[in-house]
């Protein structure tokens, strides 16, 4: 007998990515990093807060008819250090790709530094060093250690 | 030195300092030794906020080289008070001169305007963040008083804003010194300040009360706490009295102690302190002259007649 619940949140996609291991919460901040927004018109299935036995809890979320590039998986390391990125053909898995942290990230976040030059209406992008337990702003020297997700700049 | 521009002290190295100081001494001894290079050559300033010593200082340095300088004017009588950007406005002003310095109330405004320029730029202040040139002074100063090794540094007052602070602490890691951070918990030094001070492998402690290390101390950097900070005048009143010296309070110290501050001061060093052997934060400022004729030497680029025999080069 088929579980109908366990069978929404786990169903194969034919082409696409599915994103796993996300820190449980975190699923709409990825597709903010990723600058998924749904007017793409591609299919987009989210499971927040599932059961995982590596995590407690996790977050999936699976993007269909698209492939994420490696530049695109490294940024959700800052979100979703543990995540797994899979990439789907024809309901097969044809690729994983490493989650690896970026060195610096350009244009995603904001400063959380008021007084930043950047938060000022100037014709420049945020840009952030990746720390080892952070990420810290380029021109105010700004770190951020907890809750990156809140300063997306995509939000 | 052979940087494009001078942001933070962050980037400078004990080589680049001692040149700078180096040449500091120089031209404090002789002021004419560049000769006529600079004769050509004009300086912008660009003061977003209010400011005496730094933009004198560097008004004179620029014109004790043979040079000369345009100054932006006040916020108010600029098209910055029409909305105009600091993108736009140093783009614009590069065309008229052969370097910019710039105050402006936001960290990281100076390596912002640095991305839009081709000319060099140097940080006379942004907002809480750093103060380079101001170190380069602090450090001749530290230097003719006391040398530059096996010092034991304290400093004290407002750490959190005072960007004096965080780039004269940055630059010292380059040195074999001690340093030991007083202040109120509130105005503790900030996050990203101590990561960089750690990851230099600097010595620091930090401290609410001077009493527990001003009979270490070779040089005390006093600072002023800034009471427009505090949101609440009563935490503000729990804190100042501990801050401030007088020529008593220096009887604990050591008798080559030097003060230093990087003014203007309020009510931090007694006027009973000026008199005596510690004090030399008049000198301190005095010495903003030579060291920052020395800091342009190296930042830009003197190409008036001394050197151009064809005359097609300095300001625009």
């Amino acid at each position: 007998m088929s579980d109908p619940e366990r069978e929404l949140r786990v169903s194969k996609i034919r082409d696409g990515t599915v994103i796993d291991h996300i820190t449980g919460g975190q699923a709409l901040n990825v597709l903010a990093i990723l600058g998924i927004d749904g007017d793409e018109g591609v299919g987009v299935s989210i499971g927040m807060n599932v059961p995982s036995d590596k995590l407690g809890t996790k977050d999936v979320v699976k993007v269909e008819d698209r492939e994420l590039s490696q530049g695109e998986v490294d940024v959700l390391s800052l979100l979703a250090p543990e995540a797994t990125v899979n990439i789907v053909r024809e309901f097969e898995v044809v690729d994983k790709k490493r989650v690896e942290r970026p060195a610096r990230v350009v244009g995603l976040l904001t400063c959380p530094n008021h007084n930043c030059i950047t938060n000022a209406d100037e014709p420049v992008e945020s840009a952030f060093g990746v720390v080892d337990d952070g990420v810290r702003c380029e021109f105010c020297g700004e770190i951020v250690r907890e809750d990156i997700g809140d300063h997306l700049a995509v939000h | 030195m052979r940087h494009d521009h001078l942001l933070s002290a962050g980037q400078l190295t004990r080589e680049d300092i001692e040149a700078v100081l180096d040449r500091a001494a120089e031209l404090d001894a002789d002021p004419g030794a560049v000769g006529d290079r600079y004769a050509d050559t004009l300086l912008a300033l660009c003061f977003f906020e209010p400011s005496t010593r730094t933009k004198m200082s560097f008004d004179t340095a620029m014109k004790r080289l043979g040079g000369d300088t345009v100054d932006m004017g006040t916020v108010e009588s600029s098209s910055v008070k029409k909305g105009e950007s600091l993108a736009d406005t140093v783009r614009v002003i590069e065309g008229y001169a052969d370097g910019i310095v710039l105050r402006h109330p936001s960290e990281g405004a100076a390596k912002l305007a640095s991305q839009f320029v081709d000319v060099p730029v140097v940080n006379a202040g942004d907002g809480a963040g750093q103060h380079p040139s101001q170190t380069l002074l602090d450090l001749y100063t530290m230097r003719e008083r006391a040398g530059l090794d096996d010092l034991t540094v304290g400093i004290m007052g407002d750490l959190k804003y005072g960007r004096t602070v965080h780039s004269l602490a940055s630059a010292l890691t380059n040195f074999d010194a001690r340093m030991h951070f007083v202040s109120p918990e509130s105005l503790r030094l900030p996050r990203g300040v101590q990561f960089d001070l750690h990851d230099a492998g600097a010595r620091l402690r930090e401290h609410t009360d001077l009493d527990e290390v001003l009979g270490e101390l070779d040089v005390l950097y006093v600072t002023r706490i800034q009471r427009e900070r505090f949101p609440d005048e009563n935490e503000y009143q729990k804190v100042a009295g501990q801050y401030q010296i007088d020529a008593a309070t220096l009887e604990a110290a050591k008798d080559d102690l030097t003060v230093m501050h990087p003014l203007p001061r309020v009510d931090e060093i007694a006027p009973d302190v000026d008199t005596t052997e510690y004090a030399a934060y008049f000198a301190q400022a005095h010495n903003g002259v030579p060291v920052r004729m020395a800091l342009l030497d190296g930042l830009l680029d003197g190409n008036g007649a001394g050197d151009d025999a064809a005359g097609d080069g300095g300001a625009r």
